[in-house]
């Protein structure tokens, strides 16, 4: 054989082993395996003072949202007289991260806010309710990333307690890739801190119960085909968030009916 | 018989069939699906959603207690602790009312009992053209979970009648959750205050109007 095709022939072996030998061995710092999510947990009913509330932590991500309303809509010049809006906040307690972060809304907060708003818009009926608003208020007590996802959890079942009609629950987790794998809810260091090859990137999406999106975002670079199997993945996740939801609203009731 | 269990939203309640969607319920291609969390009711054909949290929804006929907030021109502006405010007219006050003097009447921060007659895109309008209706003169008044009012006043009133008969007190729970109490002595309002609030913490168990019963017998020796 002429020795450069054999050159050749070895160069291509050793770089389809080295990739294989990347995929098998990517190793997540937290131990998870490529599709699996954090411990989740929830609870329904957490502020006496609101009309709605709900916790949802996702491993060390620790969200609570509080619904206010329908009530009136101030200021009177933000009113829409054909149906109810849906307003959201989204914080994150001072000292919810290891260095403290300066309270108060800023660029990402208010981004944030919008974002929880048409995550959730799609599924709220609130044609009812002419000329209110219904607040919701999602404060992150810790957060050690995917805190957007967490918040929406929280705000579906929140806005569910709080009676407010809805075609649907929906059910947000983050997509992801570190380098080549597609993973599921990043945590802190794989979202900011993980370089090796491409690096990561970070996919939030949100899903209805029957599979429909109501929000993606993509941050970083990803192909089309790992998109695909990203949101494969997350909708998949997404059923077993939507059972935990699910179990908290009806736990907020059994104490009332024993 | 009807069949009761919790629901939460876009959740099916039955298959498809000769079943109707009710209130908070809403027919899709494959059965009958929840609007809202609750308890979900079959009631013949009828299914519908009954709500237990959130804010008090107001209906034509209901009394409700309400507060002053405001005085207009025309009328009183009251809060009654629904999504909106009602509007008290000066026509729907059965006697005559100085236009200059409507402070007289009720003036802001005043309670009182209201029936809600009619309900539209611009408001909650309320009446005091009825038996029992007026401002609060005296006696306290108590918020529990509108929610909770029907178990409160029991089946045909028995639940409210025996509080009633049981503290020498005079009620009157408003369908949004206020319940105005009114006795000779302070000590007999406070016992129907603890009576309610107990009915209420326990709002879910079967035969409660039996235990309530226990309840006073208990207190009494």
């Amino acid at each position: 054989m002429d020795p450069n095709t054999k050159m050749k022939k070895i160069q291509i072996n050793m770089q389809e082993n080295k990739h294989n030998i990347k995929m098998a061995e990517i190793k997540r710092q937290s131990g998870r395996k490529a599709d699996e999510i954090r411990p989740i947990s929830a609870k329904v009913g957490i502020i006496p003072n609101a009309n709605g509330s709900a916790m949802f932590q996702s491993g060390n991500t620790i969200a609570i949202a509080a619904v206010y309303g329908p009530k009136e809509h101030h200021p009177r010049n933000q009113r829409n007289p054909a149906k109810g809006t849906l307003r959201c906040t989204y914080n994150m307690m001072s000292f919810s991260v290891t260095d403290r972060i300066r309270p108060g809304p800023n660029r990402r907060s208010t981004e944030i806010s919008k974002i929880t708003e048409w995550a959730l818009e799609p599924v709220v009926m609130l044609e009812d309710y002419p000329g209110m608003v219904v607040d919701v208020h999602i404060h992150m007590t810790q957060a050690d990333a995917g805190t957007r996802c967490a918040g929406i959890n929280a705000a579906a079942m929140a806005l569910a307690h709080a009676g407010i009609p809805m075609k649907n629950m929906v059910s947000s987790i983050a997509a992801g890739k570190l380098d080549k794998t597609i993973v599921l809810d990043l945590d802190k260091y794989e979202d900011s801190e993980f370089e090796d090859g491409e690096g990561s990137t970070d996919i939030p999406i949100t899903f209805t119960n029957d599979g429909k999106l109501t929000h993606i975002q993509v941050d970083g670079h990803i192909t089309t085909e790992q998109l695909k199997q990203a949101m494969k993945m997350a909708r998949e996740a997404s059923k077993k968030i939507y059972e935990v939801q699910k179990q908290a609203l009806k736990d907020s009731l059994v104490g009332d009916l024993k | 018989m009807t069949e009761r269990k919790i629901i939460i939203p876009g959740e099916k309640i039955v298959d498809s069939g000769d079943f109707l969607p009710g209130e908070g319920t809403e027919k899709r291609d494959d059965g009958i699906y929840a609007l809202r969390f609750g308890l979900a009711e079959t009631l013949d054909k009828l299914v519908k959603v009954i709500p237990l949290s959130g804010v008090y929804s107001p209906r034509r006929g209901n009394v409700v207690i309400g507060k002053v907030e405001e005085i207009t021109f025309n009328g009183w502006i009251i809060n009654i602790n629904a999504s909106r405010t009602a509007f008290l007219s000066l026509m729907e006050v059965p006697r005559y009312v100085n236009k200059d003097e409507l402070d007289e009447v009720m003036d802001i921060g005043d309670m009182a009992v209201v029936k809600i007659w009619g309900i539209n895109k611009r408001g909650i309008d309320v009446s005091l053209k009825s038996r029992g209706l007026g401002k609060i003169e005296d006696g306290i008044i108590i918020e529990v979970n509108p929610h909770k009012v029907p178990r409160i006043i029991g089946k045909e009133g028995s639940m409210i009648k025996l509080i009633k008969d049981n503290t020498k007190c005079d009620i009157v729970v408003g369908q949004n959750g206020l319940i105005w109490i009114s006795g000779d002595k302070v000590e007999e309002e406070l016992s129907a205050k603890e009576a309610i609030l107990h009915v209420a913490e326990k709002c879910f168990v079967s035969g409660l109007t039996e235990e309530m019963e226990k309840y006073f017998k208990g207190g009494k020796k």
